[in-house]
């Protein structure tokens, strides 16, 4: 035992001359770690060599996640401080730290007492943000997705500006065990370009389902920030995206999806077009609509006239959302779903309760995240202040302050540790929060594919009505003159063709309309499910490490508190 | 009898509940803050309650009302007379005109002066002054007399200073050097000398730093108080136990701000304060270091001019001038004034020489204190959050 305190004591001496980031690292002289710090160095040193690694090698539901998770200016791992800090003076911009996996355990007591009531983290909070408890759930399937190494490459195709165009690629790499992948493990390049056709691909293949938003294009961030950070942020996003892809019980079976991780090379998918050669191509497709028929095809009314080329169309529904909004008349079929109605009520309600929560998780982190720092920074300025007493002493009476001095101060160092620690726990928790309020953003897509489907129903109707009136008239007319009129006659028949293929169209349409109801309704279902699931979890979560952390806090000022009541009995 | 012993302060034992009535004693008390006056002449009155059997005094018990300047004049005064005493500091005489009156504010400072008051009275000189007899005891009109006087008038000891001042004109800048300032050259001096204006670094950033925790006290709970308004509102639009847990996280996090917000008051009487009196009493120091500086250069130069009259005089004895008797009056005027800055000067020694050694002391007791207070205080937090949020979580484990 003395010779651990001798060793701690030169440590301490040295540190003594810390500045701030290397208070980060500091080395104090704790009494009760020192007692289990070899215990503890086995469990400490098979995480220092899991994170080295570039990839975790297994999914032990405690190896870390990701070392992308891991952005270190300086090493903290080169001297084992009992708290690994893996956030530099830096990170203190980002509010959203992805917290490394390791706070799961350090969560488990160091000291032998402070055992009280604190859980053991459930191991499957590895994942991603959003949907910690489940991913353990009944099924035993297992998708993981990790994006890393970006890499610059060159555009090769016709490019303007000789030289060529420069863009990033991410390695995808996943490990599964569905069945439907056909393998267990398997990389690909994509770059970000994919990324926005495989989102599109998605959102025509999954209406009414609410599939999670893809991240943005960041054209203005792509041009302002530094590169690295873009690339790196980019990477972060990519990664948060194609998991809660592989979330959703339908996508992660998609062919959409499976391509996109699979097959080598180019992106088998149909690429979007741009709004303008869309709009280019509806242009030259308008005089044929007008003169010929103009009807729908009844195979296109399963996308919404918005995204397509049918510029008729397009003008067609547009013209019967005005009249739905305007005239005083009912549309030929109304939403009537009452339970959808009051659901979509309340969707409205808790986006914007998620909204407030959310900026408010984010103002808490930041309080905790400024407690920390100035209780770290009270406890450096009297580091200072007592290496000052001890080299200047002339009194004993200073020596005595010194080393209570000294003991404060060190207190006050692991305390702000704890806050950051803490911290990093709630940034965790509270990332349900964000987590669902980016989910909104599908709900609206998934409910506007059904109004759209629905307009599209409206349309043909109307449609299918006003040729109903033209067949009607033109019945009429020839009824009054004697004899065929063969222009009349062959009128009316292209008239009737045109009624039926409105009339199979309107089918189509009304089939598309129920299959996005009820896709809706079971995603909603299956939301409340999880959101419930995943706010009690949030809630323990967020709980426990409060309980945790101020157990650990008291612990730390009660010793100091102990060590100088001999001060308060002597004033009396 | 019951004296409201500040938290944090310790004084002298000028109250040990076993001493005997026969043993003089000298309590006093700052109570009673009142506002009086109207706009920006408003102020802050105190009522001093003085209990003494010392012959010196009036009476057994005194009652005055003294405001904040009153304070100042006494402190001046005693700086003026205790040269190498090191005057309890007061608190500080600007504030933010916003806050001047607010009942936090106005607390702190009655708790300062009277602090201030007691360190006085229970120093062992500073407890026989004049001043402070006067203080405690004239009634207000004459005090407000006094003060004007004092604020009137330019300050300076009476006659030494007209002799030095002639002195002064009389000598040349070439025979004193007088591009070299005169210093002491006492190598521990020069060490205690450092050791102070360091010192005031050191606990400036510290006080800054316990401010900063203070405000950030405060502001963690004003943002969990909100969070758990959200956290509510958010639990509104879900149903059954999930909406009530969200309920009772709202609930909790109120709890916990309060708690927060009194821990962040506490934070600022028990340790801001202590450290500021800290900053300031050093402050105080530096102002008789700087008195001993002036002790110092009087009686070295007292002592260059009385030389030169001496030499100027045995000059005069042995030409047996007219101007002789003229000049022996002088030289004994010169050596006079001489003994006497010689002797304030030894006696600043002496005295800053005890003075630093019962500093010392009272701060490591003074700081010693501080440092229980705030460890407890966050004990006590920290304890009390871990079990508000225990509370709650064995209920959430059962949702």
């Amino acid at each position: 035992m003395m010779g651990a305190e001798n060793k701690g004591h030169d440590h301490e001496e040295a540190h003594l001359y810390a500045s701030k980031e290397e208070m980060e690292s500091l080395v104090l002289d704790e009494h009760p770690l020192s007692s289990n710090s070899n215990g503890n160095s086995n469990f400490f040193s098979s995480y220092r060599s899991a994170m080295s690694s570039s990839l975790p090698d297994s999914h032990h539901p405690l190896s870390p996640s990701a070392a992308s998770a891991i952005t270190t200016d300086s090493d903290p791992l080169l001297s084992p401080p009992p708290y690994p800090e893996l956030h530099g003076p830096s990170s203190h911009d980002n509010s959203y730290i992805k917290p490394p996996n390791y706070a799961d355990f350090i969560f488990t007591p160091f000291d032998g007492e402070d055992n009280k009531g604190l859980e053991s983290p459930s191991p499957s909070s590895a994942n991603s943000p959003t949907s910690f408890s489940r991913s353990s759930s009944s099924n035993s399937e297992y998708i993981r997705i990790t994006v890393s190494n970006p890499q610059k490459e060159q555009e090769t195709t016709n490019s303007i500006v000789p030289g060529g165009n420069t863009y990033f690629t991410y390695l995808i790499t996943t490990r599964t065990n569905i069945p439907e992948f056909g393998a267990a493990e398997f990389s690909v390049r994509r770059r970000f370009r994919d990324v926005v056709t495989l989102s599109d691909r998605l959102a025509e293949s999954y209406r009414g389902f609410f599939i999670p938003p893809r991240p943005d294009k960041n054209v203005v961030e792509s041009q302002v920030m530094q590169k690295q950070e873009f690339v790196e942020q980019r990477r972060v996003a990519l990664e948060k995206y194609l998991r809660r892809l592989s979330e959703h019980p339908m996508i992660k079976k998609s062919d959409e999806l499976k391509v996109f991780l699979q097959i080598q090379g180019k992106l088998p998918l149909p690429t979007s077009t741009d709004v303008a050669s869309r709009m280019l191509d509806g242009a030259v497709k308008l005089p044929k609509q007008l003169l010929g028929d103009g009807t729908v095809a009844p195979h296109e009314v399963v996308q919404p006239a918005k995204g397509g080329r049918d510029l008729l169309r397009l003008f067609k529904e547009l013209k019967q959302s005005m009249v739905n909004d305007w005239s005083g008349s009912r549309p030929p079929v109304v939403e009537e779903d009452k339970e959808f109605l009051e659901k979509k009520d309340k969707m409205h309600d808790l986006e914007q309760q998620l909204s407030s929560s959310s900026q408010q998780a984010e103002s808490l982190v930041k309080a905790q995240q400024d407690m920390g720092e100035t209780m770290g920074e009270l406890g450096l300025a009297f580091i200072k202040l007592t290496k000052f007493e001890n080299e200047e002493a002339v009194f004993n009476s200073q020596r005595a302050r010194a080393l209570d001095m000294k003991n404060f101060a060190t207190a006050a160092v692991k305390a702000s540790r704890f806050y950051r620690e803490l911290n990093l726990h709630t940034v965790k928790h509270l990332d349900t929060l964000h987590g669902y309020l980016g989910l909104m953003l599908s709900v609206h897509s998934a409910f506007t594919d059904r109004s759209s489907a629905l307009l599209t129903v409206q349309t043909l109707l109307t449609e299918l009505a006003s040729l109903q009136m033209r067949s009607e008239k033109l019945e009429a007319a020839s009824s009054k003159v004697f004899g065929g009129d063969k222009t009349r006659i062959r009128k009316m028949e292209e008239l009737k063709e045109t009624m039926r293929v409105t009339e199979d169209a309107k089918s189509v349409a009304i089939r598309e309309y129920e299959r996005i109801k009820e896709n809706n309704r079971t995603e909603l279902e299956r939301l409340d499910k999880e959101r419930h699931t995943d706010f009690l979890s949030m809630l323990k979560g967020f709980v426990a490490s409060q309980v945790g952390y101020a157990e650990k806090i008291a612990n730390v000022w009660g010793r100091v508190a102990e060590e100088t009541s001999g001060y308060v009995k002597e004033s009396i | 009898m019951d004296h409201q012993q500040p938290p944090w302060s310790v004084s002298g034992s000028s109250q040990s509940p076993r001493s005997p009535s026969s043993q003089p004693y000298l309590h006093v008390s700052v109570i009673d803050p009142v506002k009086l006056g109207n706009g920006v002449q408003a102020y802050i009155s105190y009522r001093v309650i003085t209990k003494t059997n010392l012959p010196e005094y009036q009476g057994p018990e005194k009652i005055v009302i003294r405001r904040y300047s009153d304070f100042v004049w006494l402190h001046d005064r005693l700086f003026e007379k205790y040269k190498g005493i090191f005057i309890p500091p007061l608190p500080e005489k600007n504030a933010v005109e916003k806050f001047r009156f607010t009942a936090e504010f106005i607390e702190m400072r009655r708790l300062a002066l009277d602090i201030f008051l007691n360190r006085v009275a229970s120093h062992h000189e500073l407890r026989q002054s004049e001043d402070l007899r006067t203080f405690l005891q004239v009634d207000e009109a004459v005090m407000e007399r006094l003060r004007a006087h004092e604020n009137g008038l330019f300050k300076k000891p009476v006659e030494l200073m007209q002799i030095f001042k002639d002195v002064q004109s009389k000598v040349s800048n070439v025979v004193l050097g007088k591009e070299k300032p005169v210093e002491e050259s006492n190598a521990e001096y020069e060490k205690l000398k450092h050791y102070i204006f360091e010192l005031e670094n050191h606990l400036a950033e510290a006080q800054k730093h316990s401010y900063r925790l203070v405000k950030r006290h405060r502001e963690l709970g004003k943002s969990l108080s909100d969070f758990g308004k959200a956290m509510k509102l958010l639990g509104s639009c879900e149903g059954d136990s999930l909406g009530k847990a969200f309920s009772e996280l709202g609930a909790k996090s109120e709890v916990v701000s309060v708690r927060l917000q009194k821990e962040a008051q506490q934070l600022l009487m028990n340790f801001e304060e202590p450290l500021k009196d800290y900053v300031l009493a050093v402050q105080s120091i530096k102002a008789t270091i700087a008195e001993r500086a002036n002790a110092f250069r009087q009686h070295c130069e007292l002592a260059e001019t009385m030389k030169l009259k001496e030499i100027n005089l045995d000059k005069l004895t042995l030409t047996r001038s007219d101007k002789m008797r003229e000049a022996e009056t002088e030289y004994n005027q010169l050596k006079q004034a001489n003994e006497e800055a010689k002797r304030r000067y030894d006696d600043m020694v002496r005295l800053m020489n005890e003075e630093i050694v019962r500093f010392q002391e009272q701060k490591t007791l003074d700081m010693g204190v501080a440092f229980h207070n705030f460890a407890n205080g966050q004990a006590r937090l920290a304890n009390n959050i871990a079990d508000a949020w225990r509370s709650l979580l064995h209920k959430l484990e059962s949702c």
